[in-house]
């Protein structure tokens, strides 16, 4: 079940700079802690995360251990035609998950 | 296992308190009044509001399956709006006071003929969250009169009695002391209208009993199980406390 949010504009026009917000479900597990039992948890963060937009790649993140658990990114890209943004990322344990939205381009 | 953190600070315990059994406080504050600004900002908007994760997926979890919660209930916006304000309430069925987490998995067990949710279960979690936001706003009111009595007198006993290696009643801190600090926290009033919660703490959203047991544990009072009656009927006087106060639904807490 996908567990991660990505906020768009409900309608832009082609040539506006356009807010993407997305948050996605992920412990981002540092290795620095332990648990109850005194053992340490494994380091476990999003090693890469990358948008698409149509055929173009609009974002490519490494996330490491300074960012916090369910990490929110907010960047802006520019409108150019309608289409998915498709948000695909995978963590250190390689677990992949994937997340799209539809942005309508107006004229 | 949940790990219930550290959460009512220590260091209360010489500061020799007397008690007001049960009197609810004058001038209801919710708990988000009593947070920092950049935390206020996160609760609210939807679009940075971690909580936000959950609803997402209890909403997915709704229409999911064959016998999917929206196969009875239909669109949630409608048919679970109002429930959260009226929960912890009697159940004549189970003969027990129940809350918006069990009231769910009865549901789940008896008509959707599924596996219980565990008790502090994301699924669960996630569920509960998209069911209280649907009252969201809405001021609390729940019925503590009729069958539901008793369990209410012992939550309000429970509340006034002093506990653990602290030796620290619920209102020694958030009655007698709500608004002044406790090290870097100020002490709110303790209600529970934000909850399900996203705690910067958990990192995750979580129960109020969850948030119960982790006062408890910061009392070093013996931790009741989750699930637990004594913790129900707990979760009951504290939205009698927090009545008039609006649901928060995904709220946002340290």
């Amino acid at each position: 079940m996908a567990f991660a949010r990505i906020q768009l504009p409900p309608s832009v026009k082609r040539g506006d700079a356009v807010e993407v917000r997305v948050s996605i479900r992920h412990p981002m597990e540092t290795g620095f802690r332990v648990d109850d039992d005194g053992r340490t948890i494994a380091r476990n963060t999003l090693k890469s995360l990358t948008c698409r937009y149509g055929d173009r790649e609009v974002l490519r993140a490494s996330l490491g251990s300074g960012i916090a658990a369910n990490p929110y990114l907010r960047f802006h890209i520019t409108a150019v035609a309608s289409g998915d943004l498709v948000f695909e990322w995978i963590d250190d344990a390689g677990e992949r998950g994937d997340a799209r939205a539809a942005l309508v381009v107006a004229g | 296992m949940t790990r219930v953190g550290f959460a009512c600070a220590a260091g209360a315990a010489a500061l020799g308190l007397a008690l007001v059994a049960g009197a609810a406080p004058a001038a209801s504050r919710s708990g988000i009044d009593y947070a920092g600004a950049d935390v206020r900002a996160i609760q609210a908007d939807d679009a940075q509001n971690p909580g936000m994760l959950w609803v997402d997926r209890g909403r997915a979890l709704w229409n999911d399956g064959p016998r999917a919660c929206a196969g009875c209930h239909g669109d949630a916006a409608s048919s679970m709006k109002g429930v959260a304000v009226r929960h912890p309430a009697w159940s004549a069925a189970a003969r027990r006071v129940v809350d918006l987490e069990d009231r769910i998995n009865a549901c789940r067990v008896e008509r959707q003929r599924r596996p219980a949710f565990a008790r502090e279960s994301e699924d669960l979690n996630a569920l509960t969250a998209f069911v209280a936001t649907q009252s969201r706003g809405m001021p609390i009111a729940v019925d503590v009169t009729g069958p539901a009595q008793p369990a209410f007198e012992r939550a309000r006993d429970f509340y006034a009695t002093r506990r653990g290696q602290m030796n620290l009643a619920c209102a020694s801190c958030h009655v007698e002391n709500a608004g002044k600090r406790l090290l870097a926290e100020t002490i709110s009033e303790g209600h529970g209208n934000g909850y399900p919660a996203y705690r910067l703490e958990w990192q995750a959203v979580g129960s109020l009993q969850r948030r119960l047991r982790a006062c408890l544990y910061g009392i070093r009072a013996s931790l009741p199980p989750e699930g637990a009656d004594v913790l129900t009927e707990l979760e009951l006087y504290l939205a009698w406390r927090a009545s008039g106060l609006p649901v928060e639904a995904p709220g946002v807490r340290r």
